[in-house]
């Protein structure tokens, strides 16, 4: 199965159908959408900001990816599921959409970036690691939500 | 001059036609607003979250609101701007739209709710600084404004849906 028969496979399930069928579904699933944004882009602000040496600072960054990982997890999990019920309801417009797959790569880069030198950098003891590090791994995460988010809105354009 | 009389006024202006027929800016514009709500949004929920004892719990209330505050009304001021700008490139339409009147009036609530905060709840803040579960009033101020500025993002979602538009050509010259 091709990819793009896969997408219309998506796009023609009865989910999809109820979606595109429905006039209201879209704008809500899309304002979840937007809500989840909101929480997650401050989570993963939190820990970003304390890794470049702002916000809370440095030393709070081990704590701060504790506190706020059950707010990241769950409006990631939120951002998924209403992300895929979206994508459902247009998936063979979004197979040729430029913008989804730079989204697609940018969100599975900042993913595995964040699993692995993120919460390592964050979670070491700071005094080990150079503020140099620690701003670049910041910096890094900051521009791969980035690209995510405004692919994101780009996929809305045209 | 009403407010519709203004937003007339406002549309045959040349910077508004220039942003709405632009095929770059009011798209950029349109993104920053966007994806500038994880800065003002997303640390005022976090800043909530602790006021609600649910999140940041190790940090104490004060250091929060000292820390985060600045960058949160720093995302406040460019989602303003770029507000503003998106109004001024379709008044007519944005003034008559009901989701941007119920935006305006939430946006109005949160604020208020902000100010109330910000000159009363707060005078007592060294009491319950460092509280995981600060007193009922806090949390409800906390609570409060999540649920407004949930409100204030999903209207302003909703502007770009036009189910119960006026046709501005309908309506009284």
């Amino acid at each position: 199965m091709s990819v793009l028969a896969l997408f219309t496979w998506f796009e023609q399930s009865w989910i999809g159908e109820g979606i595109r069928a429905s006039r209201w579904l879209f704008p809500v699933i899309e304002s979840v959408h937007l809500l989840a944004l909101a929480v997650i882009g401050g989570s993963v602000l939190v820990v970003n900001l304390s890794l470049l040496g702002l916000g809370l600072g440095r030393r709070s960054a081990a704590e701060l990816w504790h506190d706020t990982w059950p707010w990241f997890a769950g409006s990631l999990a939120l951002m998924l599921g209403s992300g895929f019920l979206l994508f459902t309801s247009e998936a063979v417009k979004l197979y040729y959409h430029e913008a989804f797959w730079v989204k697609m790569s940018a969100l599975l880069a900042s993913l595995v970036f964040t699993a692995t030198v993120q919460r390592r950098t964050a979670l070491a003891d700071p005094e080990r690691v150079t503020a140099w590090w620690s701003r670049t791994v910041g910096l890094v995460s900051l521009l791969l939500w980035f690209v995510v988010g405004a692919a994101g809105r780009w996929i809305g354009f045209s | 001059m009403s407010p519709l009389e203004a937003c007339r006024w406002l549309e045959g202006t040349r910077g508004s036609i220039a942003l709405h027929e632009s095929i770059w800016v009011y798209p950029i514009v349109e993104s920053v607003h966007v994806l500038t709500l994880c800065l003002f949004l997303g640390l005022t929920v976090m800043i909530d979250l602790r006021l609600l004892g649910a999140g940041l719990l190790e940090t104490p209330v004060s250091k929060v609101i000292r820390r985060l505050g600045p960058w949160m009304l720093a995302g406040f001021a460019v989602m303003v701007v770029s507000g503003a700008l998106l109004f001024y490139a379709v008044p007519v339409k944005t003034y008559l739209n009901i989701f941007f009147r119920l935006k305006m009036t939430f946006l109005l609530m949160a604020g208020l709710n902000v100010a109330v905060f910000h000159f009363t709840t707060s005078r007592t803040m060294p009491r319950w600084d460092l509280d995981r579960k600060p007193p009922l009033r806090v949390r409800l101020a906390g609570g409060v404004s999540l649920l407004l500025w949930a409100a204030v993002a999903v209207c302003g979602r909703m502007i770009a849906y036009n189910w119960f538009d006026k046709i501005p050509t309908a309506l009284p010259r």
